[in-house]
C-alpha cells in the first residue's frame, strides 16, 4: 500500500494503513495478531539463543579455570623466576576476581579474541579462520551427499515398503551405523587412492596447488571456482570426495532411516487417501503430498546431522590429514594449549546453536500451522 | 432412469491375509446404484467403508478384491490397470471422508488442493482451474471464496472443511460420490447444513450417492434406499421410508437400540448378534427384486 511513497509511508505504517476503509477489519486484525505472535516467537528464539551462548561461554570459562594446566606456566616456561611468573599472571588478568575475569572473557570473545595459541604461536582466532573453513567444506559436502542420496532412498523405501530398495536401504543403514569410520577410511584410501588411484590422497590439496588459489571464502572448491582455476578445483574435489563420501555415508544412514519413518507416518494419513481418491499418480501422492509434510521434521534432522559432522569428524580428519577444526582441537589439546581448545569449542558450540536456531526458524517458515 | 444402473456390483469380496488365515472384510456384497441416494448402514467393522474403498480400487495389497461383476455405466472397472483406474478415481467416482481435519493436506492451501483435483481430470490452465475452484467454493455456500481459497486447512472450521472437501471432490464433475461418514466428525449444529449442501449438489448434477453411516435416523431421513450390512455382508435392503418396517432381526435390533423421545423406555434394548447371520444364504432374489425398479 505504501509502495508509492517509500520515504514517508514506511516511517509510519499505521498511518499508511488507516486511509484504506474498504479493508474489512477481521482479516486485517487477524494478520496483525499473527505478526505479533511471530514477533513474540522470534523474540523468544533470540532470548533463548543469547542465554544458550552465555551458558556456552560460562562452561568454556569454567573448564579453562578448573583444568589442571597452569596457563601462566605454559606461557612463561618452567624456568621463569617468581617475579616473571607474577608479572605474566597479572598481565593475563588472572589475579582479578573470577567474576571480573568472566566479564573480561566475554568481552574478549565477543570481540573475536580467543587469546594466543601456544602451540602455533598465532592468535587462536587466526588459526580458527584457517582450520574452520576446511571442516565446514568437508561437513557441507558430506551432508550434501547424505541428503541427496539419503532422502530419496528413505522416501522410496517408505513408498515401496518391503521392496528391494527398502531392503538395500536397511542394510546400508545398518552397515553405516555399525562400521567404525577409521576402518572404512583406511580401506577407502587403500582401494580408491592406493590401488585404483581415482581420488587424491590425504590433505586438502596437492602441494602443487598449495597457496596458489586466492583466498576469498577459504572454501577451496568455491575459491578455485571463483578464480576459474579448474585444475585446482579438480584437485580439491579429488581430495574432498573420499572423506566427504564417508561422512556422507554416515549421515545417509541416519537421514534415510529418519526420512523413511517420517514418510511411513505420513503415507498412512487420511489426506493421502484423499490424494489417491482425486486420482493422483503414486509419484505425485508421495512427492507432492506426503513429502511436503515431512519437509519440516526433515530440516531438523539434516541440521542436526550437519552439526554432528562439524564437531565430530575428528577421526576422519586425522585419517585423511584434513587440516580442520577436529584435528586442530585434538592436536592443541594434547599440547595443553587451552586457549586453542576453548576457542575451537566455542566455534563448534556456536555452530551447533546456530544450526538449531536456523532449523527452528525454518520450521516456522515451512509449517503453516506454526504461527 | 433407463438402461444400465450407474454402478452394478455382484458378489464383491475383500480379503486380507492374516496369520490366522484369510480375513474377509467384505463377503459377497451385491447392489445396484442409480441416480439416487443409497444409504449403507452398519456397525463398526461391518465392511461398509471397505466396500466404498473397493469400488474406488483403493484396497492396498496384500488386500484382495474380487467380484462377479463391478460395472460403472456397463463397463467393468474391477482390477483395471492402475493408469485407467486413476482416470475413474476422482473423475467419475469420488469420495468424501469423515474428518476434514485429517483428510485435507495440512501444508497446502485450500485453493490449490481444489485446483489440483480439477486440473487432473479436466485439464486446462491455472486460471481456469482457479475460477473453477472459486466457483465450487461458492457452490458449497462459502461466503468469501477468495479469502477461503488462500487459507490453510487448520484455519477453517470443521463444517467449512467438509464443505471444502465436497467442493474439491465435486470439482471434476464425477457421476458417483461416496460419502463415508461425512458428518460424523462435525458438530451437530452444522451437520444438517453440510448434508443439505451435499444433497443439493448431488441432486442438481444427477449423481449417484453412496452414503455410508452408522446413523440410522440420518440415513432414513436423507436417503432413498438403505442397505444394512453386518459382518461384511448385506443382511437387508429396503426403501428408506420403510426402514421402520424392517424384517431382518439385526435391523430390528439396531432400530430398537435407539432411544426415542416419543416412546421412552427404562432400558434400551441390547443389540443381539447371531452367528448364523454371518453365514445365512443371501436370497439372490433379494437383489433382483430390489425396490426402486433400477434395473
Amino acid at each position: 500500500m505504501t509502495r508509492t511513497a517509500p520515504t514517508g509511508g514506511q516511517a509510519l505504517p499505521p498511518a499508511g494503513a488507516a486511509p484504506v476503509p474498504a479493508l474489512p477489519p477481521a482479516p486485517g486484525s487477524g494478520r496483525l495478531a499473527a505478526t505479533g505472535r511471530r514477533a513474540r516467537a522470534l523474540g523468544g528464539i533470540l532470548l533463548s539463543l543469547a542465554l544458550t551462548l552465555l551458558g556456552l561461554l560460562l562452561v568454556t570459562f569454567i573448564i579453562g579455570r578448573v583444568m589442571p594446566i597452569d596457563p601462566v606456566l605454559k606461557v612463561v616456561g618452567e624456568r621463569a623466576t617468581p617475579e616473571q611468573y607474577e608479572a605474566a599472571r597479572q598481565a593475563m588478568g588472572l589475579d582479578q576476581p573470577l567474576a571480573v575475569q568472566f566479564l573480561t572473557y566475554i568481552g574478549d570473545v565477543l570481540r573475536g579474541d580467543f587469546g594466543r595459541s601456544i602451540s602455533t604461536g598465532h592468535p587462536v582466532a587466526e588459526d580458527l579462520r584457517r582450520v574452520f573453513p576446511a571442516t565446514l567444506e568437508l561437513a557441507a559436502m558430506g551432508t550434501l551427499i547424505g541428503v541427496l542420496a539419503g532422502v530419496p532412498l528413505g522416501v522410496v523405501a517408505a513408498a515401496r515398503r518391503g521392496g528391494w530398495v527398502d531392503q538395500i536401504a536397511r542394510v546400508a543403514a545398518l552397515v553405516g551405523y555399525s562400521m567404525p569410520i577409521f576402518w572404512l577410511g583406511l580401506m577407502g584410501l587403500l582401494v580408491f587412492y592406493g590401488i585404483l588411484g581415482w581420488v587424491g590422497g590425504p590433505g586438502r590439496q596437492d602441494i602443487l596447488y598449495d597457496g596458489m588459489v586466492p583466498e576469498v571464502t577459504r572454501l577451496l572448491l568455491i575459491d578455485s571456482a571463483l578464480a576459474g582455476d579448474w585444475g585446482a578445483f579438480r584437485d580439491a574435489f579429488g581430495h574432498i570426495i573420499l572423506p566427504a563420501s564417508l561422512l556422507g555415508y554416515f549421515s545417509l544412514a541416519y537421514i534415510s532411516r529418519m526420512t523413511r519413518s517420517f514418510m511411513l507416518e505420513q503415507l498412512s494419513a487420511e489426506y493421502i487417501t484423499t490424494a489417491r481418491v482425486k486420482g493422483l499418480s503414486e509419484g505425485r501422492v508421495v512427492w507432492g503430498h506426503a513429502f511436503r509434510n515431512i519437509a519440516v521434521p526433515l530440516v531438523t534432522v539434516i541440521a542436526l546431522s550437519f552439526g554432528s559432522l562439524l564437531e565430530g569428524s575428528v577421526l576422519t580428519e586425522i585419517i585423511f590429514s584434513w587440516p580442520g577444526i577436529g584435528s586442530y582441537i585434538t592436536k592443541t589439546l594434547l599440547a595443553g594449549d587451552m586457549n586453542a581448545v576453548l576457542g575451537g569449542t566455542i566455534v563448534v558450540g556456536v555452530c551447533f546453536i546456530g544450526l538449531n536456531v536456523l532449523s527452528d526458524l525454518l520450521y516456522r517458515f515451512l509449517d503453516p500451522r506454526a504461527a | 432412469m433407463t438402461g444400465a444402473p450407474l454402478l452394478s456390483i455382484r458378489d464383491l469380496c475383500v480379503t486380507f491375509p492374516t496369520r490366522q488365515g484369510e480375513f474377509q472384510a467384505v463377503r459377497g456384497v451385491s447392489f445396484d446404484l442409480g441416480r439416487e441416494r443409497l444409504g449403507v448402514v452398519g456397525e463398526s467393522g461391518s465392511g461398509k467403508s471397505m466396500t466404498g474403498r473397493a469400488i474406488l480400487g483403493l484396497v492396498r495389497p496384500p488386500g484382495r478384491v474380487t467380484a462377479a461383476r463391478m460395472d460403472l455405466d456397463g463397463q467393468p472397472i474391477l482390477n483395471l490397470p492402475e493408469r485407467r483406474m486413476r482416470a475413474i478415481r476422482g473423475g467419475r467416482i469420488s469420495m468424501v471422508m469423515q474428518d476434514p481435519k485429517f483428510s485435507l493436506n495440512p501444508v497446502m492451501r485450500v485453493g490449490p488442493q481444489i485446483m489440483e483435483a480439477y486440473r487432473l481430470h479436466a485439464g486446462g490452465g491455472r486460471a481456469a482451474a482457479r475460477a473453477r475452484a472459486l466457483e465450487m467454493l461458492a457452490a458449497v455456500q462459502i461466503r468469501d471464496p477468495e479469502r477461503v481459497f488462500g487459507l490453510y486447512p487448520h484455519e477453517v472450521s470443521g463444517g467449512m472443511g467438509q464443505r471444502i472437501m465436497i467442493a474439491m471432490m465435486l470439482a471434476p464433475d464425477p457421476e458417483i460420490l461416496i460419502a463415508d461418514e461425512p458428518t460424523s466428525a462435525l458438530d451437530v449444529s452444522v451437520r444438517a447444513e453440510v448434508l443439505n449442501i451435499m444433497d443439493a449438489l448431488v441432486r442438481d448434477r444427477g449423481m449417484g450417492l453412496i452414503f455410508i453411516s452408522h446413523d440410522l435416523n440420518l440415513v432414513a431421513q436423507f436417503c432413498d434406499r438403505v442397505l444394512i450390512m453386518y459382518a461384511g455382508r448385506v443382511v437387508e435392503e429396503l426403501p428408506a421410508r420403510d426402514l421402520h418396517a424392517a424384517r431382518h432381526p439385526y435391523t430390528r435390533g439396531l432400530l430398537d437400540s435407539l432411544p426415542r423421545l416419543d416412546a421412552p423406555v427404562d432400558r434400551l434394548a441390547v443389540l443381539e448378534r447371531q452367528d448364523d447371520w454371518r453365514t445365512e444364504a443371501i436370497d439372490a432374489s433379494m437383489v433382483d427384486a430390489l425396490p426402486g425398479g433400477l434395473r
